[in-house]
């Protein structure tokens, strides 16, 4: 347990009233093949609290109309409420301005305005642009599309055998070519925290810019966008307790009014002639169509839960679930941990001697234990570990200690079926 | 969904513990690759063919359970069978998985209806077909296989690549 983890610890005199809390979600209370649902997949997706869900309900039922310009009530209401959501994002990542919070429907999308935005405006042939070998599918793919489209290079930051990064070889990579670099504030298969500040401070040197990908930090831990000084930072509102289809691309923005739009439609433009037409100020040049409306204002509600709550609360409730149930797990034989960062966010990947994730995941979801198996769309962290697959069990600040001890007597379970 | 208690009955963890018929085939006449890249399932087929006659299936390789206690009791059931009858099975196994076939009604899996309640288990499915897949990919001379994409046996017919 590194210095930080231990700060954090020391909050327990503040700790988390777990049960409390739990009473807030009405999912957590379902039954699974005779079993209470232990929920441990949470870095695929969050559940709901009540307050949350009754905000999406009190909007469609009292609030919703399109937003943005029309005169009567509902509409006003409407865009006054996805405004204020805004803001509730701006200060949630303490951004500078409202401007430069864009809605999208994901970090998947975001990072694709930033290569449809940033990218096929800046970037040519020759050009380099650094990702590292922890990167989820959503920020290679994009980059893998556009080097191929502008004859550009992807270079790769290596990991060790931890599953950190290697800051050094990661410096040595940046050249006078280089662009962009894309890289993962947490890594979805493994848990690492990455030196995200370092590395924007070395890629800064050399006037690259730095998208930071969000979406398992967000959730989980304060982020200030200021004191990371990223330049574009993308995350999912239901990884957050939020609902699925909506997510936020913060930019800096003097590099948002540089780019060209992503999509081209409605609400995006000032002004439309065959002839010529003109494009909005940020963020609307970047929220073309009708936006998730109601997503939004409900993710804002969700981060108003969150930081009632406290997010280093959360964090430091999701520490003690890591450390307990690193702990357990690495005292059963025959099971291996993938990814032991000394940096890392409440994620558990392992392998079970001779027995397939895939084995292991229905296993465990007839004992009502949730978890994710498969290649967690990170097929390169699983190739670095020449594996095809992890199970992985990935926790919130709802779970408790005896849902992990649930999670180990369902291994052990495995172990003795497969035996 | 359905609990896989029923899946992971005794036959297919002893299939799994002990696949039969495993490693290359000596003298083989077929061969084919079965890859699952999404859940990581790879085996190797190796078949030998006698006129009509498929005389012996081996297969290796790494996979969950299911897909090697398929492969596995595969190999036995379809030993000394005409390829016609081996093709069959194929179709008939498939239509069991993906619940197009009523393990009770007439068909010729004999006790491969242990695995009809992988039709409940939608994840699972292609970890059961693909050794059934990579068989009629080797006698029909087709070198790679899977059960993704164009070759996802809930969409695609089984016939060709």
């Amino acid at each position: 347990m590194n210095a930080t983890n231990a700060a954090l610890r020391s909050e327990g005199a503040r700790a988390l009233d777990v049960e409390r809390l739990r009473a807030d979600f009405p999912i957590l209370g379902l039954q699974v093949s005779g079993h209470p649902l232990v929920f441990l997949d949470n870095a695929a997706s969050s559940q709901m609290p009540r307050p949350v869900i009754d905000r999406w309900v009190r909007y469609q039922t009292s609030q919703h109309a399109n937003i943005h310009r029309a005169v009567h009530y509902l509409s006003e209401t409407a865009t006054a409420e996805y405004e204020a959501a805004r803001r509730t994002v701006r200060a949630f990542v303490n951004a500078k301005e409202d401007r430069e919070i864009i809605f999208t429907s994901g970090t998947t999308d975001a990072i694709n305005l930033v290569m449809q935005g940033y990218g096929r405006k800046f970037i040519a042939a020759g050009d380099e642009i650094i990702v590292t070998h922890l990167e989820h599918h959503s920020n290679i793919v994009p980059w893998q599309m556009l080097c191929e489209e502008k004859g550009a290079k992807l270079k790769v930051a290596p990991i060790n055998d931890r599953g950190e990064l290697l800051l050094e070889e990661y410096r040595g990579l940046i050249t006078a070519r280089t662009k962009l670099v894309g890289v993962t504030h947490v890594s979805n298969a493994l848990g690492t925290i990455n030196p995200v500040r370092e590395m924007i401070a070395l890629a800064h040197e050399h006037g690259v810019p730095v998208l930071v990908d969000g979406a398992q930090a967000a959730p989980h831990m304060k982020v200030d966008v200021q004191a990371l000084d990223c330049d574009f930072y993308a995350f999912s509102g239901h990884k957050m307790c939020g609902p699925t289809g909506v997510g936020v691309l913060y930019g800096k923005a003097a590099l948002l009014e540089r780019m060209q739009p992503f999509k081209g439609g409605g609400d995006m433009i000032v002004s439309v002639t065959f002839e010529k037409t003109t494009y909005n100020v940020i963020p609307h040049k970047f929220e073309a169509g009708t936006p998730p409306i109601g997503q939004a204002i409900t993710l804002g509600a969700a981060i108003d839960y969150l930081t009632a709550v406290g997010m280093d609360r959360i964090a430091a409730h999701e520490t003690d679930l890591l450390d307990y149930a690193t702990d357990q797990v690495n005292r059963l034989p025959g099971v291996r941990i993938i990814g032991t960062a000394e940096q890392k966010a409440a994620v558990l990947s392992f392998v079970v001697d001779g027995v397939h994730p895939h084995d292991v995941g229905t296993v465990l979801n007839d004992e009502g234990v949730a978890i994710r198996t498969g290649h967690h769309c990170a097929q390169p962290v699983m190739q670095h570990f020449k594996i095809p697959a992890t199970s992985r069990a990935s926790f919130a600040f709802y779970n408790t200690m005896a849902e992990v001890d649930a999670l180990v007597a369902g291994i052990r379970k495995v172990q003795k079926l497969f035996g | 969904m359905a609990d896989s208690k029923q899946l992971y009955q005794e036959v297919i963890l002893d299939h799994n513990r002990k696949p039969r018929n495993w490693g290359a085939l000596p003298g083989a006449t077929h061969k084919a690759e079965g890859v699952n890249p999404l859940c990581g399932d790879h085996i190797h087929l190796s078949a030998r063919v006698n006129g009509d006659v498929v005389e012996a299936v081996n297969f290796e390789g790494e996979s969950c359970a299911i897909c090697k206690a398929s492969a596995s009791m595969m190999t036995t059931i379809v030993k000394g069978k005409s390829r016609a009858d081996a093709e069959l099975m194929v179709q008939e196994f498939r239509d069991m998985a993906t619940g197009k076939l009523d393990p009770a009604g007439p068909h010729h899996l004999g006790r491969l209806t242990v695995f009809a309640g992988v039709r409940d288990l939608p994840t699972r499915v292609k970890c059961a077909i693909l050794p059934w897949h990579t068989l009629h990919a080797a006698l029909n001379a087709i070198e790679t296989t899977s059960t993704e994409a164009e070759a996802d046996p809930m969409h695609a017919p089984i016939g060709g690549a």
